[in-house]
């Protein structure tokens, strides 16, 4: 399924729902092992998430249009 | 002459709006030197406010009284703050303290106790305008300076608690006379270009006056008014400022901002464990509970033993070919035991049985049966027939008339 990118908010609160589904029990089989697999790649996805982030940090440096640009932090003109 | 004539009630009722109605003195602040001070069970305050000429009864409730920052005494000079209301049951008119602070305390204090109740009475600090803070922000912008130790201890905590999360340092001068400005713009800019989904303002300790530009109006206003939900984490655990009050959560510090504001990735793995687990074993009770009945409905002879069922199916079988010879026998002995009944009942009736018996039978030369003696001519030949053969005979004589048995003719 061609989907957009989910957040890690948004993968994690699908991820509860689909617990919570399964947990009930009362699906067809096929239904719960579409769920499953979405799950399993839910769980996938937040680890990942987890163990790849790497904290991003800028500078935010009104632009000459007023727009925010980002410099690295630590380059101050201040 | 005709004067309305008041109740009591009425008339206090009256003075009590003319009071409400008057701008000052709904937010007045006052000095005199403190009398009569007592402090009820109920936690209250109450004490006379007064000067050489006159003096004024006064009330600090609760929960302002427990904010005191010092302990109040009869004769000390106090500045007090708050709104002059009537009492009705008494007829009289009170000052409904909010602060007090001692005499000779800077101007600062005095100002932010001014501040604070003017824009508590706007409504500023109200909990219903509190938004609440994202669970999982991706974009935190901290508005501070670029320079002290808060910043790199904020970007260390977030960095450590919650990698995730992007960083947007919006760089402000904290103290001097141009930081309220700068902290004020750089929140309304924030917003101006949505680059947050949370902000993070503050500084670390310092004096009174290097907090100051956190206790500015034009700050207040702006953390206010910004759609971004507002951390406000300014110096140390005991300090507070205006910003603390109006921003959506307070931190007691601006490591205590960074704790406040992501959650600890530590505690996201374990609870991600903990749905792993549970997403596992649901499917797994799903799947053995599928597998049982499975087990049930295939526990029947006819799996483990397939041709015990053709087994059945043959004997069967040859049970209904028994009973279908056996009623094919049936009928056929019913059918042939009409048929001899239906045999001997027509063989009894047969003219050749008759014959046997002694009788014949006459016909004409033509084969035509002859039965009386009227179709009978002299020298007719006629042709008897007997059981066991046939004769030809010439008439001789008739006689015709009744006539005994042919047996006994």
């Amino acid at each position: 399924m061609p989907k957009k990118k989910l957040s890690f908010e948004e993968s994690l609160t699908r991820l509860e729902e689909i617990v919570r589904h399964l947990e009930k029990g009362d699906m067809p089989l096929n239904d719960s092992l579409t769920l499953f697999e979405e799950g399993t790649g839910l769980i996938k996805s937040c680890s990942a998430l987890l163990d790849e982030a790497e904290q991003k940090v800028v500078q935010l440096k009104k632009g000459a249009d007023r727009k925010p640009q980002e410099l690295p932090f630590g380059d101050t003109d201040e | 002459m005709d004067r309305p004539v008041f109740s009591v009630t009425e008339l206090n009722e009256h003075i009590r709006s003319l009071l409400d109605a008057d701008a000052l003195l709904q937010n007045v602040c006052v000095r005199g030197e403190l009398s009569n001070y007592k402090i009820y069970p109920s936690g209250h305050h109450y004490f006379t406010l007064k000067d050489s000429e006159s003096s004024l009864r006064c009330v600090m409730f609760r929960s302002n009284a427990s904010r005191l920052r010092f302990r109040p005494e009869n004769g000390m000079g106090v500045t007090v703050f708050g709104r002059i209301a009537v009492y009705p049951r008494d007829g009289a008119y009170q000052l409904y303290a909010t602060a007090i602070l001692p005499e000779g305390t800077g101007d600062l204090q005095v100002a932010f106790e001014q501040l604070k109740q003017k824009l508590a009475e706007e409504g500023l600090f109200d909990e219903s305008h509190k938004k609440p803070l994202p669970s999982f922000p991706e974009r935190i912008a901290i508005i501070t300076s670029s320079a002290g130790a808060a910043v790199h201890d904020m970007i260390r905590i977030l960095g450590k608690r919650f990698p995730m999360a992007k960083v947007l340092l919006l760089p402000v001068r904290v103290q001097g006379a141009e930081a309220p400005a700068e902290i004020a713009g750089a929140i309304r800019y924030a917003n101006e270009f949505d680059v947050a989904d949370l902000i993070i303002t503050g500084r670390g300790g310092g004096s009174l006056e290097d907090l100051w530009a956190f206790n500015d109006e034009r700050v207040a206003r702006a953390i206010y008014a910004s759609r971004i939900p507002v951390i406000s984490a300014v110096g140390h655990e005991p300090d507070v400022t205006i910003s603390d009050f109006v921003a959506d959560r307070r931190a007691s510090t601006p490591s205590n901002a960074a704790e406040i504001a992501v959650p600890d990735q530590e505690e996201l793995r374990s609870a991600l464990e903990g749905l792993e687990i549970r997403h596992a074993q649901a499917m797994r009770k799903q799947l053995a509970h599928l597998r049982e009945r499975l087990n049930t409905a295939s526990d029947k002879r006819i799996w483990s033993d397939p041709t015990s069922m053709l087994d059945n199916r043959r004997i069967e079988l040859d049970r209904l070919r028994e009973k279908l010879l056996s009623s094919q026998e049936r009928l056929l002995s019913a059918k042939r035991q009409t048929y001899v009944a239906a045999a001997s009942a027509l063989d009894a009736m047969s003219p050749l049985r008759v014959l046997s018996r002694g009788y014949t039978l006459v016909s004409d030369d033509h084969g035509k049966l002859i039965r009386s003696t009227a179709a009978l001519r002299e020298q007719e030949i006629i042709l008897l027939r007997f059981a066991d053969g046939e004769a030809d005979c010439q008439v001789e004589h008739i006689r015709q008339g009744d006539c005994e048995s042919p047996q006994q003719a």
